[in-house]
């Protein structure tokens, strides 16, 4: 047996032991999900012995090296624990944007003191983040932000309002990009984190046509934040005033995650559970609509392959950098339609807004929350422009 | 298996590319056979050459003297083929045919197996009885008689028909047009008594017959695996064909689009290059990802297929129907982007929406493959 394949093994043994049957069913509900944080609790027992088993063996983060959480494994060891995670449906043990956006900008441009002490609470689920990027008026056009701190030697002393802040009602620390020199649009921010918890600090949940309010406008009225948390350990990611760089990165990572969301990795065709799920109900599907599900399965199922091209050439370094731009504008009008078509199979039950059975109208509002994936992370418009500038290398500003 | 191509046969693609854009490309082949109104549609020359390089029998066991090699590598030089829009037999005789004849008798592969290998044979298949794709019927009769069968009835668009030494056909020899059961493939040599060929030109310039059979006599060893059991050796020869099909036509979309983006960087209107305008950059972008997508589900189809992966058959549907909609998109945005030089002869890219059709026909359209991913996939 290959190294590989008693890795696979004892993975299945260890999943089979360790991830409760309740942790194998899809996610249905908002606390099905489990973020971790200063105040988190959990929905039941079977979440909580799934989180610990995960934390304890590193498998919260997986790929990160031990001594920061992780479990140290190779790309190819993490490809089989997601293939056997995925057989069996388990659910992630824990979500967060420290897992997703700031750890992988930790790794790359932390200091060994900030590894040690924020990977670690990011893999164990202490703290909970969130990300201070948009402002209002300065969306896709990032560089454009106004939020200020000014320079008092040890620290700064912040101003400014950040806009669709995910949870930030519900996140510890900010990861928070901040304008430090006014003269320079690119190398004028400055990557800061801080708690939340502090002094002038201020959050307002935004609802949205969901009527949900996942995004949270963020108000920072002279915050003190500091050059640094200890030895070691600065209060800001990379050099001050290059909060560019380290966001660039980071926002590669968001358009992977979020053209993710239109992907997954089995051969799974979407008409079949909606026709199902219609006839289920009593309902017919439409010929018409039966062959705009069939046209939408090809897409998706190519892209369904696509993402699996994608990762296999990033980690084999091949994948031309701009490519998670492409990723993100297929994935995410893909997920759209994807809505669309559900909403169209369910027939008036989908107009449901709260009723038992339609779980708090959870289809319409989750076909209404899609509509932001293709502005959230940079519009598509924003990606086009990438793609046809970076690619394709199309001339103009 | 990684969805990008091993050393191996990014080797094999860089000596296709060089050897297809060289001995293959649009001046020297397609337009030089079309001018000259060419009854084959192609050149003998280029398919003798094409057997110097390997590609001839790479689908062909080793033990029958071939490469043995895959889907994958096959899919390689169509691309190239595609992007060239080289006219040869490639995909009819060195993917369709060689399938067939890998599950032939030994017999007839050493009758048929070393004149494709050479580059002296060519091979077209006979399946389509209709103007669209439809291979779950199949109303040609085989009736036995003596030792052997007598073959009627007709079979359209048969590619490169008259130019082909033996046509693989698919024929009836038990049950009702419809049924799954009782087909029987095969090997009809090109001189058989009461075949009659009416071959027609198609908008790509290849040529495609119409066929028919009149009390055809065939030997018993004419026959190409079981008798009344051809329907899998039908379904691996159109799984081969289809995903073939699907690598051509990302050759024809990355061959079109880039002609097209070069245009975008050279042609000025309104005192700018055209690229700069976002109107037409946004779309160059689409096109991008199309082309890439349909590329993903091309190489995971010959994987899977390679693989002899249950879900191989769903996954060259996706393939098949992806790229026809993508090359389409592909063609028609290049020929919109070029403007009025786009609509002239003299301007490669109509070659591309020509062939793009032609290709996006055979074995079955983007509609015929979205509604097998749907029946496949239980809807």
């Amino acid at each position: 047996m290959s190294d590989l394949e008693k890795f696979r093994a004892e993975t299945r043994e260890w999943l089979e032991a360790n991830c409760p049957e309740e942790m194998r069913q899809p996610v249905r509900e908002d606390d099905d999900v489990y973020w971790g944080g200063r105040n988190a609790t959990f929905k039941n027992d079977a979440q909580k012995a799934w989180f610990e088993a995960a934390r304890d063996k590193g498998y919260t983060v997986p790929s990160w090296p031990k001594e920061y959480g992780g479990a140290g494994l190779s790309p190819a060891e993490a490809k089989i624990l997601r293939q056997e995670m995925a057989a069996i449906g388990a659910r992630p043990p824990l979500s967060s944007f420290g897992i997703w956006m700031l750890g992988p900008a930790l790794l790359k441009f932390g200091t060994e003191g900030q590894k040690k002490r924020f990977l670690n609470e990011i893999a164990r689920g202490e703290i909970r983040w969130c990300q201070g990027y948009s402002e209002p008026g300065s969306g896709s056009d990032l560089v454009s932000m106004q939020t200020y701190g000014e320079d008092k030697g040890d620290h700064w002393i912040v101003n400014g309002q950040k806009i669709w802040t995910s949870y930030a009602d519900k996140a510890d620390w900010i990861f928070c990009l901040v304008r430090t020199n006014k003269d320079d649009k690119y190398k004028g921010i400055t990557f800061m984190l801080f708690d939340m918890a502090g002094e002038g600090v201020s959050t307002k949940p935004i609802l949205l046509i969901s009527g949900n309010s996942p995004f949270c406008e963020t108000f920072m009225d002279n915050v003190k934040v500091p050059k640094s948390y200890g030895e070691d350990c600065p209060g800001y990611v990379g050099e001050i005033n290059r909060g560019w760089d380290v966001a660039k990165y980071l926002l590669g990572h968001e358009r992977e995650m979020i053209s993710g969301m239109g992907g997954g990795d089995r051969l799974t065709a979407i008409g079949t559970a909606m026709t199902r799920h219609a006839a289920k109900n009593g309902d017919e599907i439409d010929p018409v609509l039966r062959s705009e599900m069939a046209l939408f399965d090809v897409d998706a199922l190519a892209f369904t392959a696509m993402a699996e091209k994608f990762m296999d050439e990033m980690k084999a370094g091949k994948g031309h950098p701009a490519q998670p731009n492409m990723m993100k504008y297929v994935g995410t009008e893909i997920n759209k339609r994807r809505h669309e078509l559900m909403m169209s199979a369910g027939g008036s039950r989908s107009l449901e807004w709260e009723s038992e059975e339609t779980r708090g109208g959870k289809a319409p509002r989750d076909w209404l929350r899609t509509k932001a994936n293709s502005i959230e992370g940079g519009t598509s418009e924003v990606m086009l422009n990438v793609i046809s500038k970076r690619i394709l290398e199309l001339p103009g500003g | 298996m990684p969805l990008y191509h091993t050393e191996d046969q990014a080797m094999l693609a860089d000596s296709a590319r060089g050897f297809m854009a060289e001995e293959g490309n649009i001046s020297k082949q397609l337009r030089h056979w079309r001018d000259r109104n060419c009854k084959d549609g192609f050149g003998h020359g280029l398919w003798k050459q094409m057997a110097e390089m390997g590609f001839t029998g790479m689908l062909v066991s080793e033990d029958d003297g071939g490469l043995g090699m895959g889907h994958v590598e096959a899919g390689i030089v169509l691309e190239e083929i595609g992007r060239n829009l080289t006219p040869s037999p490639f995909l009819t005789s060195s993917v369709l045919a060689a399938t067939a004849l890998g599950h032939a008798s030994s017999d007839l592969k050493g009758r048929y197996l070393p004149g494709l290998i050479e580059g002296e044979s060519v091979f077209a298949v006979a399946i389509d009885e209709t103007a669209k794709h439809r291979p779950s019927r199949i109303g040609t009769r085989a009736e036995k008689s003596g030792n052997g069968f007598k073959l009627s009835g007709s079979k359209s668009f048969v590619i490169q028909g008259a130019s082909s030494d033996m046509i693989v056909v698919a024929a009836r020899t038990s049950g009702s047009d419809e049924d799954e059961d009782g087909i029987t493939l095969f090997a009809v040599p090109q001189d058989a008594d009461g075949m009659s060929q009416n071959p027609v030109r198609l908008v790509d310039s290849s040529m495609a017959s119409h066929i028919k059979f009149d009390g055809v006599e065939l030997d018993g060893d004419a026959v190409i695996g079981e008798v009344d059991g051809g329907r899998e050796v039908l379904n691996a020869m159109l799984a081969a064909g289809r995903v073939g099909a699907a690598a051509e036509g990302v050759g024809v979309a990355q061959g079109a689009m880039d002609m097209t983006v070069d245009y975008l960087k050279q042609r000025k209107q309104f005192g700018k290059l055209i690229g700069e305008f976002q109107a037409l950059q946004h779309r160059a972008a689409h096109l991008y990802s199309e082309v890439e997508v349909a590329r993903a589900a091309t190489i995971k189809a010959q994987q899977l297929l390679d693989e002899g992966a249950p879900s191989a058959d769903l996954m060259t549907s996706v393939a098949k129907a992806k790229v026809a909609k993508a090359a389409g998109l592909a063609v028609k945005e290049g020929v919109q982007m070029h403007g009025g030089i786009g609509m002239t002869d003299e301007y490669d890219i109509g070659l591309y929406m020509k062939r793009d059709r032609a290709l996006a026909e055979f074995l079955g359209d983007a509609y015929f493959h979205a509604n097998r991913v749907a029946q496949l996939s239980g809807y």
